[in-house]
């Protein structure tokens, strides 16, 4: 096995960044796992985890491509044993022997114990590594100082605050393409998973905590973002798109942002913590320094649920659409 | 006077449920018609409903999971179908009812679907198998099943009065929570699992102490089936890790009905701790279910196959390995809630582990099959498939155990691929296979093999149609529990999932098919020898069905395969053993403690949800009260005279006297 365990490279200047493609790199070691591989790759191409947009997401992919690889490798021999055995010693063969005395054999014993201990001491080696590597709490080694952004997860929308450029956004999150990104993320209600496929690894929104994710991509595109913990009714329309776009791309959507939109102080937080779904993109010109916090320490209580005033609402309370 | 209970609580406005729900109740009436009709039901009180031989026992909870499978399965065809008809559209399922969907699916499959079946067929096997009459406590093992039924009467009721919880099946706070989930859903979930999770850790209790305590004469730790081994594992698996769920569900109850805060944002509540609890019950419960999974496979290859099973005592040895380590990674159910290199690293490794023991029984059973003279019956073709799906599903579990491949694949229908590879490819298979094998013990006739076998390989078709694509759709970054969506790359995925939902529900058509056919050609089925399958184990060694006492003498155990010893000797002897000497057989009496209990309970848990407290009081008093009446019973068994015994024996002896004859020339 080439490539050995997957670890976290190290970015690229910003200004020349270059395009990560595991998979195209990636050597496969088993050449019995050919159909399966290529499965995978159909996949790798079409905006997958396997198409890895950014080092995170390419060194996760990596750890799963290798993982793949090292149990196929007991794993496709065993699928043929067992249709070879079961076929050969079917009742009508006559040419098999039958051996109602073979039940024992210490040799076997010890290679059925053996081969599995030592495939998964291997595989626990790459998780080990690989769970210290690409902990999500841990920074991505770059000279760039990374873009700092608050994630709340609310009812069913995403608000990104950008602490240090003062704005803040709804459903759309826009980040430099070639610099590190450090989200914190809480939640103002119940329990979200902030997931951008194409850049890898996925965390937790909870409220009253914060959870830390680093996270880069590569090159300038728009990666389909999501909640991957169910939510709610609202679910399915929380999603959003993240923007990744060159350096003067972003000092120009930030610019666009402090023109537009209304201030996003605690008033119009609580008016945003509203029970909504399927909710447009937006930005807001201003923000509160101190409302991530404020979330965070429930200094703002968690955002309400449902409506329970209406006839039937504590039976079985409905989406207001 | 009722609570939250109006009339509003009935979904008027919603064809489905409502359609749904009342066809359900239509067929439940016209049944209960029919039985009072033709006069069955003084029958049915009497030899079912209060019965508490453990074979019926095993039959009815049987026969309930097997309806709630089919229940289970209507809602996975209506998730299949609503996520194929949902690309940038709404479907047809509104969220609210969707979400109740799959929160539905999931607690049905697992509590009311499987969990019975597995529990049916261990209740139906393990004292056929130790050699004995019965289970150690009787009653309490029919009190256990009616609690069971009782819990999945109440998650059908909320079809029809308010609704089921609309928060996955393991009802995460604060979701859960009463602000966020106001509704009666979570209270139906709630109640419904304390009041079933009772009957099962009752009946952890009963197994464990049976398979302990009560075993045939000779029948040694080492000379148990792997049956019994499994059953004894995942029983103590029941006993330790169902008052967690009891514990936990009853917390999350605290916090809805009286307003504490354990797992609430404020006031010192964790909504993790939760989390924690309830896969700490919840990854012991997979085992649970897999481990009696494991034992049916062993019964079924070594009996196929014609050979003892391979390395038994390792195979002892991996289950326990199993069984202990199981209680080791309940935290690879959420590596990413953040909790840090060094834990995720730890139960990474310790899940990883657990396939080594999973491992080792794969090639014991395929090395049972090694030298074999396999038959393919329905059973085998079910082992067959499983050895070969759950070696698929075996991998992609173990490739979520790797903490970063987790971080892309928690939560994706990769995830929602690998768990249905080990349930449908181990449980659901084994649930088959041990249902065919059993069969012919507990009618007395087979199963038809020909619809047997189209039944087993287009399920084989179905899966793989419906869940390969759901691993690629995974990998595609699609999360679960979605109702609609708009990313074009998922589609082609789905559609072909919805392909394979058809093939499934033709399959699910030939098993019905199966057993109307089999009940009519019961007769050209029959098993009079009451050892169809050239059986190794004892419960061959009665006949089918096997009477109350099951035993007419108890056998005397000497070795490993004790009924396979017996035929040897019979076969190398040309003659039978002696007739031994017969006496009466004390056997415990029908008690409708069990039924009349979970009635009481029925009526608390359905007050308890719609608030409606004069009827809380008098449900548990009066449950309570029937336990009283039973406890202070005079006489607790009946005696079966020695000539009855006799008379049956005699009539199994001759069958078993044609046996021989007919295999006088085979060597021994």
């Amino acid at each position: 096995m080439r490539g050995g365990v997957g670890t976290v490279k190290q970015l690229p200047d910003s200004r020349s960044a270059v395009v990560t493609r595991p998979l195209q790199r990636h050597a496969v070691p088993c050449r019995m796992s050919a159909a399966l591989i290529a499965l995978l790759s159909v996949s790798g191409c079409s905006g997958g985890v396997l198409d890895a947009q950014g080092p995170i997401g390419a060194a996760d992919a990596k750890i799963l491509l290798n993982a793949v690889g090292i149990m196929l490798v007991i794993v496709v021999p065993t699928i043929i044993a067992i249709l070879a055995f079961g076929w050969w010693f079917r009742a009508s063969n006559t040419r098999a022997r039958y051996r109602p005395e073979f039940v024992y054999s210490g040799g076997i014993e010890v290679v059925v114990w053996g081969i599995p201990t030592l495939v998964i001491m291997f595989l626990g080696g790459v998780i080990w590594i690989g769970s210290h590597d690409l902990d999500p709490f841990k920074p991505i080694s770059s000279p760039d100082k990374p873009t700092e952004v608050q994630v709340v997860s609310l009812d069913w929308k995403w608000l990104f605050i950008y602490p240090d450029q003062g704005v803040a956004s709804v459903n759309e999150l826009a980040v430099p393409a070639g610099i590190p990104v450090h989200f914190s993320l809480t939640s103002a209600s119940v329990m979200n998973m902030f997931f951008v496929p194409q850049l890898g690894s996925m965390i937790a929104t909870m409220n009253g905590m914060v959870t830390q994710l680093h996270l880069a991509a590569d090159k300038p595109g728009e990666f389909y973002g999501q909640s991957a913990q169910f939510s709610g009714d609202g679910f399915s329309d929380m999603n959003f798109i993240l923007r990744a776009v060159p350096q003067d791309g972003f000092a120009q959507w930030i610019a666009t942002a402090r023109q537009s939109g209304s201030a996003l102080d605690r008033t119009s937080y609580l008016a945003l913590c509203q029970q909504s779904s399927n909710v447009r993109p937006f930005t807001y010109r201003t923000v509160d320094a101190s409302l991530f916090n404020a979330v965070v320490n429930q200094q703002l209580p968690p955002c309400p649920g449902p409506n329970i005033e209406g006839p039937g609402a504590t039976v079985r309370p409905r989406l207001e659409r | 006077m009722f609570g939250k209970l109006t009339w509003q609580a009935i979904p008027w406005d919603q064809p489905i449920p409502l359609v749904a729900g009342s066809v359900v109740v239509l067929i439940v009436l016209a049944v209960l018609a029919w039985v009072v009709i033709k006069g069955y039901l003084p029958y049915l009180w009497r030899e079912w409903i209060t019965s508490v031989d453990h074979k019926r026992i095993g039959v009815m909870y049987t026969l309930l999971g097997a309806v709630m499978l089919l229940r289970g399965f209507i809602d996975a065809i209506m998730m299949r179908s609503q996520q194929a008809a949902a690309f940038r559209a709404a479907g047809y399922l509104p969220p609210e009812h969707y979400d109740q969907i799959f929160s539905a699916h999931g607690t049905i499959m697992i509590f009311f679907a499987a969990m019975p079946i597995v529990i049916g067929l261990m209740n139906f096997a393990v004292p056929l198998q130790l050699g004995v009459r019965d289970v150690a406590f009787p009653t309490l093992n029919s009190t256990s099943f009616w609690l069971t039924a009782t819990g999945a009467l109440l998650v059908n009721i909320s079809l029809v009065i308010g609704e089921f919880a609309r928060t996955g099946w393991l009802v995460y706070p604060p979701l859960s929570g009463l602000p966020y989930s106001p509704g009666v859903g979570v209270d139906y979930y709630l109640w419904a699992l304390l009041i079933s999770g009772v009957g099962t850790l009752m009946t952890g209790i009963n197994f464990v102490t049976t398979i302990l305590k009560i075993r045939a004469p000779g029948m040694s730790y080492l000379r148990m089936t792997i049956f019994c081994w499994t059953a004894l594992a995942a029983n103590l698996l029941i006993v330790a890790a169902f008052p967690i769920l009891t514990a936990t569900l009853a917390m999350l109850a605290l916090d809805r009905y009286l307003d504490f805060h354990f797992f609430t944002n404020e006031a010192g509540g964790n909504m993790m701790m939760f989390i924690n609890l309830i896969w700490a019950w919840g990854h012991p419960e997979v085992y649970i279910l897999v481990l009696p999974a494991f034992g049916i496979f062993s019964e079924v290859i070594s009996t196929f196959s014609g050979k003892p099973l391979f390395n038994y005592r390792s195979m002892v040895a991996a289950t326990m390995f199993i069984c202990l380590v199981s209680y080791m990674v309940w935290l690879h159910h959420f590596f990413t809630m953040g909790a840090g290199g060094n834990v995720n690293a730890f139960f990474g490794i310790s899940t990883s582990i657990i396939a080594v023991g999973t491992g080792v029984k794969i090639y014991n059973w395929l090395f049972t099959m090694y030298g074999g003279r396999i038959r393919f019956a329905t059973p085998m073709l079910w082992s067959m498939g499983f050895l070969v799906t759950f070696v698929i599903g075996g991998m992609t579990g173990v490739l979520l155990a790797v903490p970063p491949a987790d971080f892309l694949l928690h939560n994706s229908l990769f995830l929602v691929a690998h768990f249905h590879n080990v349930i449908i490819g181990g449980v659901l298979f084994a649930a088959f296979a041990g249902i065919t094998y059993w069969f012919p013990k507990a009618f007395g006739f087979k199963l038809d093999e020909g619809w047997g076998k189209i039944a087993f390989w287009l399920s084989l078709i179905g899966f793989y149609v419906v869940f390969m694509p759901l691993y690629v759709a995974g990998l595609l970054g699609m999360t679960r529990r979605l109702q609609h969506y708009d990313v074009a790359a998922w589609r082609p995925w789905v559609l072909v999932a919805g392909i394979g939902i058809i093939i499934m529900i033709c399959a699910a058509a030939c098993q019905v098919v199966q057993f109307v056919v089999s009940i009519r050609r019961r007769d050209e089925l029959r098993d009079e020898t009451g050892d169809p399958w050239d059986g190794r184990s004892l419960e061959w060694a009665t006949a089918s069905p096997p009477p109350p006492f099951n035993f007419a003498v108890l056998p005397d155990v000497r070795g490993e395969e004790p009924y396979w010893e017996i035929k040897r000797r019979a076969i190398e002897t040309q003659q039978l053993s002696a007739e031994p000497k017969y006496e009466p057989i004390e056997m415990p009496r029908n008690s409708p403690t069990g039924f009349i209990t979970a009635f009481f309970c029925t009526m608390t848990g359905f007050a308890l949800i719609w608030h409606i407290w004069w009827m809380v009081g008098l449900g548990i008093v009066a449950a309570y009260a029937v336990f009283v009446w039973f406890a202070w019973r005079d006489v607790t068994e009946y005696s079966i005279p020695a000539e009855e015994v006799a008379r049956f024996d005699r009539a199994r002896r001759q069958a078993r006297e044609q046996w021989l004859a007919q295999h006088a020339g085979q060597p021994a």
